[in-house]
């Protein structure tokens, strides 16, 4: 179970990459271990509005389904096409090739509501998954 | 019996396996139980097209003894054992007197005995009515904690099985056989809850672990895996098994739920039977039905059902089907609309989608060899 420390991260189990005005995000790899097989991954259309946790998108896996919560305001400039044919990516490389969608953010405010690894590592380490061992790392191939 | 430092929840025989083989526990009926071990798809497919082990030691089971056994079984079950040889096994409920299903549970007629083996989040309470209803010379106890239960289920079951235990595995669908095994009595079933050919194996609490290590090793060859709850849930989900507590309930009886075949004819008197007769007679107000949509529409518990745009139930027990690869459930519909052959929807958040009647199983049923007799 990787944190990379690179990224930021929100309550719901999701990781934000801040480049200049564009947000990355997707869902952690607490997240997807949580979900299990992901079967389907509804993504926004490019150019939607979306507010700070709303609900942008799903996630089904076999026996569950959740939503996914946009980190933060903005408008949607690009989702990954690649999880409509092959949605369990998320579940292999969470951080990596499981990238959902990234919005051009609107409030640079909403940043500070943003949680750092540390922070993030706390509220996985408090799930009440006892056992689980979660390392804050640099790239989650250090890990493996 | 092991129990956890917390104490209000139990640990199977098998805890210590699950926990070496990596596997995700979670709380299930007052137990930690693996939901699963690598990934539902392939544990999935590996019960499907190889061999899987489930740990169902969470189970109930109630033994009924005395001279009178099976005259009270006859008349507390839906089952009719009655002149039954000793390895008979049948599929069964308990009804309160309002014909609405108690639990669902196996009964199998022993030596100088009776088995029920019933769901583990209704083990109390179902052990409290077996004792409230129970007449004549005839008890109950329950042996729930003294029993590993092991369900071996696959196309290459038999052969695992046959391996660990030679001809003892020789057992017709629906029959059991018991066998001395390291000094102790063990029950072999040819029963199941996934829709293939395999057994489930009732062995004394310490056996577990040495059968179930028994199980993986041999089974390498055939590729078997372990089988967590999240699996177990998608497979009965393909064959239209009810899973208590979502298809099946107080609240509903044996003609909604299309367990008709489950009271047995000829019976005399059993608890329910007028309730039961009178919906049997006068047909049921709702139906439980299958639904089949697409690899992106996943029905869930709880979503609506609509038919020509006006709700008409709701579904029960929903996922996605590893077999069909698309989003399959069943659920309850309004008994005026269940024959119809399309106009189906499931209310998906915000959108409706198309969702197509199946009646039965969802992939074909291999819990029988071609040409074996049950």
């Amino acid at each position: 179970m990787s944190i990379p420390v690179d990224l930021m991260y929100t309550r719901e189990h999701e990781w934000v990459l801040i480049e200049d005005d564009i947000a990355t995000f997707g869902i952690t790899d607490f997240a997807q271990s949580e979900l299990g097989d992901i079967v389907f991954v509804e993504l926004p259309e490019t150019e939607t509005p979306v507010e700070q946790n709303e609900p942008a998108g799903t996630i089904e896996a076999v026996k569950t389904v959740a939503d996914l919560f946009a980190p933060l305001s903005g408008e949607v400039v690009e989702v990954n096409e690649l999880l409509a044919d092959d949605p369990d990516t998320v579940n292999r490389d969470p951080y990596g090739d499981g990238w959902m969608v990234k919005l051009r953010f609107s409030d640079k405010t909403e940043l500070e509501d943003l949680l750092t690894p540390e922070e993030y590592k706390e509220i996985v380490d408090e799930s009440g998954e006892d056992e689980i061992e979660v390392d804050v790392v640099l790239d989650e191939e250090e890990n493996e | 019996m092991p129990e956890s430092p917390e104490a209000a929840i139990r640990r199977t025989a098998l805890w210590g396996e699950h926990k070496k083989a990596g596997a995700k526990l979670v709380p299930f009926a007052g137990w930690e139980m693996p939901i699963q071990y690598s990934s539902i798809r392939d544990e999935h497919q590996a019960v499907r097209e190889r061999v899987g082990l489930f740990d169902v030691s969470h189970m109930g089971e109630f033994l009924i003894t005395g001279p009178d056994r099976v005259r009270e079984t006859d008349r507390i079950t839906t089952a009719k054992i009655e002149g039954k040889e000793p390895g008979f096994v049948q599929y069964a409920v308990f009804m309160n007197e309002k014909a609405g299903i108690i639990d669902d549970i196996l009964v199998y007629v022993l030596e100088d005995a009776v088995l029920l083996v019933v769901n583990a989040a209704n083990r109390a309470k179902d052990f409290a009515w077996v004792r409230s209803v129970i007449e004549g010379d005839a008890a109950v106890v329950d042996i729930s904690d003294t029993m590993t239960q092991i369900a071996v289920q696959g196309p290459r079951s038999r052969e695992l099985m046959t391996k660990l235990f030679g001809d003892s595995a020789s057992l017709p669908y629906y029959r059991s056989g018991v066998l001395r095994h390291e000094g102790a009595d063990v029950i072999l079933s040819r029963t199941g809850y996934t829709g293939e050919y395999g057994y489930e194996i009732y062995a004394p609490w310490d056996q577990g672990p040495g059968i179930w290590r028994k199980l993986m090793q041999e089974g390498a060859e055939y590729g078997v895996l372990p089988i967590g709850l999240g699996a177990r849930d998608s497979l009965r989900m393909e064959m239209g098994y009810c899973l208590y507590g979502n298809d099946i309930d107080e609240t509903t009886n044996p003609v909604e739920a299309g367990l008709v075949w489950v009271v047995k004819p000829k019976k005399t008197e059993y608890i329910g039977k007028e309730a039961y007769l009178h919906y049997k007679k006068n047909g049921a107000e709702r139906v439980l039905m299958g639904f089949r949509l697409s690899a992106r529409e996943i029905p869930r518990r709880g979503y609506e059902v609509l038919h020509a745009g006006e709700a008409v139930g709701a579904i029960t027990s929903g996922g996605f089907s590893p077999s069909c690869e698309v989003g399959i459930g069943l659920g309850y519909v309004r008994a005026d609309v269940a024959k119809e052959a399309g106009g189906f929807m499931v209310a998906i958040r915000n959108k409706q989608a198309e969702a197509t009647p199946v009646r039965g199983s969802f992939v074909p049923s291999s819990v029988k060899e071609e040409g074996e007799d049950s």
